[in-house]
């Protein structure tokens, strides 16, 4: 069954590869660049990064690395990550040799666009197989005689069709497939019982890309106390004599071998601090570009507004308002005007208190791995909500591990819905050309069609998923995207205002997400007390 | 899961496919001076915009018939007109009198690729969500599943956005034809094949069994009393039809071999050419004649007994019959065979699986020369294994799964081996399938030997010939058969 819907994806996923022109399509105008892809397709950035980075860790040592600078898109993912692109420089050569010189900036040559999109997809397939893996994980006590309607294939298709994982690897461009198979390995794993091994993948992923670092917590409260502590009271908290030392020695161990072997060879160099200051660049803004739809978008949305207000009614001196517009397209550092500036150290904090909680629930009330994949997603939201220069792509962090928890529980199924559903439309401004436009509304409509009627029968026999606010809220989706979209590009004020759809998109994502955020935290930590009651 | 919201899935497929597809190139694409098909649309945008509907089929100073002339009726030029109008709202440089021509650009082309998309989502696809709807004694899944494998049938969707055509129009129109006379609309339906007819002329390939099929219908209510009359109103609903949108037009007759197609006479040039050993009037006349005896059959069992389930066949043998033996023939012409074999698809899975899989191969030269072959590889395994996946083709070959049982029967005095059929079929169906993939292959990848430049083309033509000949059997004999099992039953009961 899974194979099926495996063959299903591969055949979502083949469809990806039209957007790679074929060698010696034509180049079509003489003003044109040369490369049709440039033209037709947006060329997303991440693109030539990872073009830069096969060249980096190509022709230099080691040791170079971390120095190189030659492009702006220096290598900012841990030695893992290098090391995966050092393996695939060289099937690369055999492709196209011009890709790995590093002076060649922005260069696209039909050969290297085919490599780099087909090394998604080939990488693909360990996703393909976590999800395998997971969908035997999720308990088939609900026997439907319709295969369409198991929870295994709902979750199966749900996982491989997701939105945003397709556009944001295959079109736009990035590595997210096999990262995220690790992750979903893992959280396998760990469902399984078989904790070494997730944790040793869990540790392998972070050296990977470390923005997994957002769900750490939840992986190490859950391995501390469901792994560490052999044995718990009646009433569900640790029994401290069942401490196992060998295991958390065990886990340790395991961390620290990873680390040594990622790590390792830039300490013996004495690269470290050069390394974490690639890894971590806390000079960037306190949004991206494109506003990432959480918080801090409303905490800036809320400030311009106040700001236009303030200066309409003179409450303000325009003269003092620096005029740094933070939508201009740039990474740049930004003053808010009327409320206080926001320091990393202050992200820092709010996304340390905001994932507290969670991870006090599971310490206190372990419900097994759906309290672990619970808490997991509620850190990954938290970190969203509060980091420092979020991109809108870590929303997937959250929206794939509760794909899991969507298809055991229809309280969870609804705010899946609205998560994914405001999620990915937030993606959206990530393919803005006009020949996308119809793709990423098919492929969007395809899978919100999907998740909304499976789920529905899936759990036909209860309430309804969404009330009427959260349907108006979702409907109303559809009028912004077309003004965002159709009507606001012939206005006159396209010139004039050109982040007013950016902005539109992300404040009203922020709202969804924030009100997602927020339900799952409620009914998480509802669910704890009324657990506890029935202990009593 | 509910049917509308499977349904709607299959179409947001179906859509997508059709747009990722639209991306690559199309035919012509920076190749002056004639450029393809796409040039040819812009330009009679360009003409039907600019010209006076009097000289849109005549050559003038400011219309060149040797440059694309118009060569389809009328309705294909009141499309363009339309597309015409709605470019010049966008960019009027796109149809300007002669300075447009060879107009390319990346905002020209998403727009015409948008017209292809509009038109196919307002008339094919509809038809068919309504034509898999209708089909009685089937369950939800089936009827969805037909929908998915018939909107994803790769040959229209490489022709029309990748190539560049307007086919789903015409065949889109004939589908409606089915559709209403499947509900009994007869008048509704010889309307709807009209104006088929009238976008397309090729759509001939359709009207014998259109025509033998009402005929029939009429033969059956008697010609004395309902019969004529219904006959009478046929008459004049095709005569209307034609009436409000002809216009004269003519085509010269052209050499018989366009391309390397893959009908008969190209595959017999092989070992004969023909060309040296008879004329071309002659060439006509024998053509004729193979074509007008290979369709006889049918069609005469078809107005004997007038069955829907008949005529659907009868348009697939004799939309192949015209394919393989007429003159002239356009190696895209075998999309008029591929969807009537659509419509048969959850009869006879396996078959109409196999007969697909191998006119989209047949287009194979001609999709390269487009560039298209990424698309075509994609697109033709995702339809293969949606086939798969959704009608368990494999397991469908019993003779009782082809529908020759009747014919089985007939002949098991004769021939011993029929309980190894299944697995023969099977096999042969691996082994075509092996060797589409590796011509395919070889085709792409092998520069072919210099003595041999058209190896490939020519063993793709020749190979997709012995397929079609050995389909156009097959699906005589299941008609003929047919008549013969439904008389056996006739006479039990």
């Amino acid at each position: 069954m899974c194979g099926l819907s495996a063959g299903a994806r591969n055949g979502g996923r083949r469809l990806e590869l039209e957007l790679v022109p074929r060698p010696g399509a034509r180049r079509l105008l003489p003003q044109v660049p040369p490369h049709p892809h440039v033209t037709f397709c947006s060329h997303s950035t991440d693109f030539e990064v990872h073009r830069n980075w096969l060249a980096i860790t190509h022709n230099l040592p080691l040791s170079q690395w971390y120095y190189e600078a030659t492009s702006e898109w220096t290598l900012d993912y841990p030695p893992f990550f290098a090391w995966f692109e050092y393996a695939l420089s060289h099937i690369a050569k055999y492709f196209d040799p011009k890709m790995l010189v590093i002076e060649n900036l922005n260069y696209t040559s039909p050969a290297t666009i085919f490599f780099q999109r087909f090394s998604v997809i080939f990488t693909d397939l360990l996703f393909i197989y976590a999800v395998r893996e997971c969908c035997r994980c999720v308990n088939g006590k609900r026997a439907a005689k319709d295969i369409l309607e198991k929870p295994t294939f709902i979750l199966a298709v749900l996982l491989m069709w997701n939105f945003g994982l397709l556009i944001v690897d295959h079109i736009h461009f990035q590595y997210n497939g096999f990262l995220f198979g690790l992750m979903l390995l893992s959280v396998a794993r760990l469902c399984q019982k078989r904790y070494l091994e997730g944790a040793l993948l869990f540790a392998v992923l972070l050296h990977f890309k470390h923005i997994y670092v957002y769900v750490a917590p939840a992986y190490g409260i859950y391995l501390l106390r469901s792994y560490c502590f052999t044995a718990s009271n009646a009433d569900g908290s640790a029994k401290w004599r069942s401490f196992s030392f060998l295991r958390i020695t065990l886990l340790g161990l395991i961390v620290c071998l990873v680390s040594a072997l990622s790590l390792g060879p830039f300490i013996v160099l004495g690269q470290l601090p050069q390394v974490i200051s690639r890894l971590f660049p806390f000079k960037r803004g306190l949004c991206h570009a494109y506003w990432a739809p959480n918080f801090w978008a409303l905490y800036s949305a809320v400030d311009k507004a106040l700001t236009v207000i303030g200066l309409k009614y003179n409450f303000l001196d325009p003269t003092k308002i620096p005029k740094a517009s933070m939508t201009g397209g740039l990474v740049q550092e930004f003053q808010h005007t009327v409320l206080p500036s926001v320091t990393p150290l202050a992200t820092l904090i709010c996304t340390f208190i905001s994932i507290l909680p969670s991870v006090f629930c599971l310490w206190f009330k372990p419900q097994g791995p759906r309290g672990f994949l619970q808490c997991l997603v509620l850190c990954a939201l938290s970190s969203f909500m509060f980091g420092w220069h979020v991109h809108e792509k870590a929303i997937l962090l959250a929206i794939l591990p509760l794909s899991l928890l969507s298809v055991q529980r229809a309280k969870d199924a609804g705010i899946y819905l609205i998560l994914t559903t405001t999620g990915h439309f937030s993606l959206f401004p990530l393919l803005f050309t006009a020949p996308e436009l119809p793709i990423k509304i098919l492929l969007m409509l395809l899978f919100s069609v999907y998740s909304f009627s499976s789920l529905k029968s899936l759990y036909r026999r209860e309430k309804p998923l969404l009330n009427w606010l959260e349907t108006i809220y979702l409907i109303h989706l559809v009028p912004l995207e077309i003004f965002c979209e159709i009507v606001f590009p012939l206005t006159p004020w396209k010139l004039r205002f050109p982040f007013v759809p950016l902005l539109l998109t992300s404040v009203y994502c922020a709202v969804g997400i924030m009100y997602a955020w927020l339900k799952l935290y409620i009914s998480v930590l509802s669910e704890r007390t009324s657990a506890r009651q029935k202990a009593e | 899961m509910e049917k509308w919201s499977l349904m709607t899935i299959t179409v947001l497929l179906a859509l997508t496919v059709r747009w990722t597809v639209s991306l690559g190139s199309y035919s012509g694409a920076g190749k002056p001076p004639m450029y393809g098909d796409y040039e040819a649309q812009r330009h009679w945008q360009e003409v039907t915009y600019n010209l006076p509907i009097r000289q849109w089929y005549f050559n003038t100073s400011d219309n060149n018939l040797l440059y694309w002339g118009l060569d389809y009726p009328p309705l294909t030029a009141y499309h363009s007109f339309l597309c015409a109008y709605v470019a010049k709202l966008i960019n009027p440089d796109w149809i300007a009198l002669h300075t447009s021509r060879g107009y390319e650009s990346q905002s020209h082309k998403l727009f015409m690729r948008t017209t292809v998309f509009v038109a196919d989502l307002l008339i094919y696809i509809p038809a068919v969500i309504l034509y898999c709807c209708s089909l009685k004694e089937t369950s939800t899944k089936k009827k969805v599943s037909s929908a998915l494998c018939i909107l994803l049938y790769p040959g229209l969707i490489l022709i029309d956005h990748g190539h560049f055509q307007y086919n789903s129009v015409s065949l889109g129109f004939a589908l409606w034809g089915v559709l209403c006379l499947s509900y009994d609309w007869d008048l509704l339906g010889s309307a709807a094949f009209c104006l088929a007819l009238n976008y397309k002329q090729m759509e001939l390939y359709h009207s014998l069994p259109f025509f033998c099929y009402l005929l029939g219908k009429c033969f059956k209510k008697g010609l004395k009393g309902k019969g004529l009359l219904l006959l009478i109103k046929l008459a004049g609903t095709v005569v209307a039809s034609f009436a409000v949108c002809w216009l004269p037009f003519c085509t010269d007759v052209e050499q018989i071999m366009q391309d390397k197609v893959a009908n008969i006479w190209c595959s017999l040039s092989v070992l004969i050419k023909i060309k040296n050993v008879v004329s071309p009037q002659t060439q006509l006349k024998l053509s004729f004649a193979v074509t007008f005896l290979s369709l006889l059959p049918t069609c005469i069992k078809l107005t004997v007994q007038p069955s829907l389930r008949g005529f659907k066949l009868t348009l697939v043998s004799c939309a192949l019959s015209f394919f393989l033996f007429s003159f002239q023939v356009h190696e895209k012409s075998i999309l008029l065979v591929s969807v009537p074999v659509c419509l048969i698809i959850n009869e006879v899975p396996f078959m109409a699986t196999w007969f697909l899989l191998v006119s989209t191969f047949s287009m194979l030269p001609l999709l390269l020369k487009d560039g298209l072959l990424l698309p075509y590889a994609v697109t033709t395994l995702a339809f293969l294994s949606a086939c798969v996946a959704s009608f368990a083709i494999f397991e469908k070959t019993s003779a009782k799964d082809l529908q020759l049982k009747p014919f089985s029967q007939s002949l098991r005095g004769y021939v011993s081996w029929f309980k190894l059929f299944p697995k023969i079929v099977r096999s042969l169906f691996l082994l075509s399938v092996t060797l589409m993939g590796v011509l395919s292959v070889m085709s792409a990848a092998v520069h072919p030997p210099q003595r041999f430049p058209d190896l490939f083309p020519v063993s793709v033509s020749s190979i997709s010939c012995l397929h079609f000949l050995f389909f156009l059997v097959y699906f005589n004999v299941i008609i003929l058969w047919d008549s013969k099992n439904s008389r056996n039953q006739k006479k039990v009961s």
